[in-house]
């Protein structure tokens, strides 16, 4: 029992001082709770060289938090356990957040920067005036294939997949919406489709494609398909350049029966407690020469005009990556279905998983 | 009267935290089981359990777990025995501890290395003229998987049994004429039944719920409760079925704690 209690004793004292130690530490760089800024952002989504680049500029402190899925993040900003100043959700989950009243509304005379953005990618539906948002990256959702592995096969096109010579060389990402899209889209069916008849119609097609699936997974895919544990993958175009830097094998394609076209935007939910500092960091990442250093990183197509003459021009004059807008044209939006109809989608995503070759 | 006062002031902490912990929560799932996605009461979501989907997640749930539970015991009854007879024993049963201070997570990272393509154990398969074949994202690797991190939670508590079990029973067992496994049948093991089903328990109720090592091991194709109660929270925002799919998890556990209990025995 003493020695409980001395035990107890000693951890509390240790607790106390690294607090101690921590607090001290923030106030003599200048960090108080008023002057820091929380950012809420998918994993690996930006140069943190970046980050420390904006905290020195401002004498700001960035709090910087992950998450894996656009409803995760909306799940967790709705609670409101954590302040929030920034978040970095795709277009169809801004529009419900939007309509949810779950954003504040962005001050365009703090965001000068704002005019070297692209105006193919300014007044978008999801947002109309950009009342709320701010364009971070776009990109597509389509195949990357290793052709060395597939003894030189080139696929076009979603229909490719079921090839039978395939088997076990396919990796899906575990999302719903790409997953069921997918499976819409070899039906030439809208990938926004809420008819019933053709959401059953998909999943019977997915599961079709069953023996030729290796794995549906998460961020891992990156690491399995340069580690060559797959020779196919359903990923978004980022993750796509991302690898293919590592392996000249790798090809990445838009299926030709048509995708996803996708947009990330930076927004402020209704957390916030420094909108200032907010506005502070959206403006820093418009500027030209920290958008085309981000874009270097992350890979990811960036919607900053100016930024591209920073840019490599053989990055920037690609069409993979680049999609002129004629190509954008003929790809879709994810549209906010509503939560009856997303939870359907993964309902038959969830059957789809559960089948058994 | 003063040491009936003192003792209900000690309970304070434990009310407190078993009401605001353990109750509280148990009570919220149940509320939140009665809302269908709109947020209407309904009895929708416990009707949908019943639908084949549900039934078959539930049935492959168990089927994993039981499995894993069976597998687990197997290794781990034999192991603990040996343990009990060498030497260092606490050192031994520190080594089998250890791995589990590990983070899960790391070490399910770690056998994805173990088992792909081009991993230790197909290297190995391959210089033994066997050829490459798929581990990862196979049933056989989460069964490992979930075998491997489980495995010392089973060990513990029937090492403790054995341990303390007094060995003149086992000469005067010998002594009256039993052969050895006379001796393991109708003195060892049920001496040891406690630390069995305390061993069971504490595996197979976690296994029921996997969900992580179902998408970094088995690639989606293992589907447990755990992963639907996840997605429902966390992608659809069904609060009403994920919870649901909890009520029915939590009374299966009451079940077999009920079941596997440890009603102590006058004899």
């Amino acid at each position: 029992m003493k020695k409980l209690v001395q035990m107890f004793l000693v951890i509390s004292l240790v607790s106390a001082l690294l607090l101690y130690a921590i607090s001290r530490l923030n106030s003599s760089q200048g960090f108080t709770s008023s002057n820091t800024l929380t950012i809420y952002n998918w994993g690996d989504y930006i140069d943190t060289e970046l980050i420390d680049r904006f905290e020195e500029e401002t004498g700001i402190k960035v709090i910087y938090e992950t998450f894996d899925s656009n409803e995760a993040m909306m799940t967790k900003i709705e609670q409101g356990g954590t302040t929030y100043d920034i978040a970095i959700p795709s277009e169809y989950m801004i529009d419900k957040m939007r309509q949810e009243d779950l954003l504040v509304p962005l001050d365009h005379s703090k965001l000068p920067n704002l005019k070297n953005i692209d105006e193919r990618f300014i007044d978008l539906p999801f947002d109309p005036e950009n009342k709320y948002s701010v364009p971070y990256f776009w990109g597509t959702v389509g195949i990357v294939y290793n052709s060395k592995m597939l003894g030189g096969k080139v696929i076009t096109a979603w229909a490719d997949l079921w090839d039978k010579d395939l088997k076990n060389e396919i990796l899906l990402t575990d999302g719903a919406r790409e997953v069921m899209g997918m499976g819409l889209n070899s039906l030439n069916y809208s990938l926004n489709d809420t008819d019933d008849e053709h959401l059953q119609e998909a999943k019977s097609k997915l599961d079709a494609l069953t023996p030729n699936i290796k794995a549906i997974v998460g961020d891992e895919s990156r690491m399995l398909l340069e580690a060559q544990e797959a020779a196919i993958g359903l990923v978004w175009s980022g993750v796509a350049s991302e690898i293919m830097a590592e392996n000249e094998d790798l090809e990445y394609v838009v299926p030709k029966e048509g995708s996803n076209l996708w947009f990330d935007n930076m927004v402020i939910p209704k957390t916030t407690k420094n909108v200032e500092a907010a506005h502070q960091f959206i403006n820093f990442m418009l500027d030209p020469e920290v958008a085309a250093q981000n874009a270097d990183y992350v890979s990811y197509s960036t919607p900053n005009k100016e930024a591209l003459k920073y840019m490599p021009e053989e990055v920037v004059k690609d069409e993979r990556f680049y999609p002129s807008p004629e190509l954008t044209e003929k790809l879709e939006v994810y549209e906010n279905l509503g939560k009856k109809n997303l939870a359907r989608y993964n309902e038959l995503f969830l059957e789809f998983k559960m089948h058994r070759k | 009267m003063k040491n009936k006062l003192s003792r209900n002031i000690y309970f304070i902490p434990y009310v407190l935290w078993i009401a605001l912990f353990v109750i509280a929560p148990i009570l919220l799932i149940l509320y939140y089981s009665f809302f269908d996605i709109e947020g209407n009461p309904s009895l929708i979501n416990y009707q949908k359990f019943f639908t084949p989907v549900y039934l078959k997640m539930t049935i492959s749930s168990f089927w994993y777990a039981f499995l894993i539970t069976g597998i687990s015991l197997l290794v781990a009854y034999p192991t603990a025995f040996l343990l009990t007879k060498t030497k260092h024993k606490q050192l031994w049963l520190l080594l089998i501890i250890v791995p589990s201070w590990i983070n899960l997570l790391l070490k399910a990272y770690a056998f994805i290395g173990i088992f792909g393509t081009y991993g230790v154990a197909n290297g190995f398969l391959e210089a033994m003229g066997i050829g490459k074949q798929q581990i990862l994202f196979t049933d056989f690797s989460f069964i490992f998987v979930s075998v491997y991190i489980f495995i010392p939670f089973m060990i513990l508590p029937i090492f403790n049994a054995l341990d303390e079990m007094n060995p003149t029973l086992l000469d005067a067992a010998n002594d009256l004429g039993a052969s050895r496994w006379m001796t393991f049948r109708r003195v060892i093991f049920p001496l040891t039944i406690d630390g069995v089903k305390t061993g069971c328990q504490v595996v197979f109720i976690p296994a029921l719920s996997l969900f992580m090592l179902t998408r970094l091991i088995a690639g989606n194709r293992v589907i447990t409760l755990g992963t639907a109660i996840e997605q429902h929270f966390l992608v659809t925002q069904d609060w009403g079925m994920g919870s649901t799919i909890a009520v029915f998890l939590i009374i299966i556990m009451f079940l077999i704690m009920f079941v596997t209990g440890n009603r102590k025995q006058g004899v």
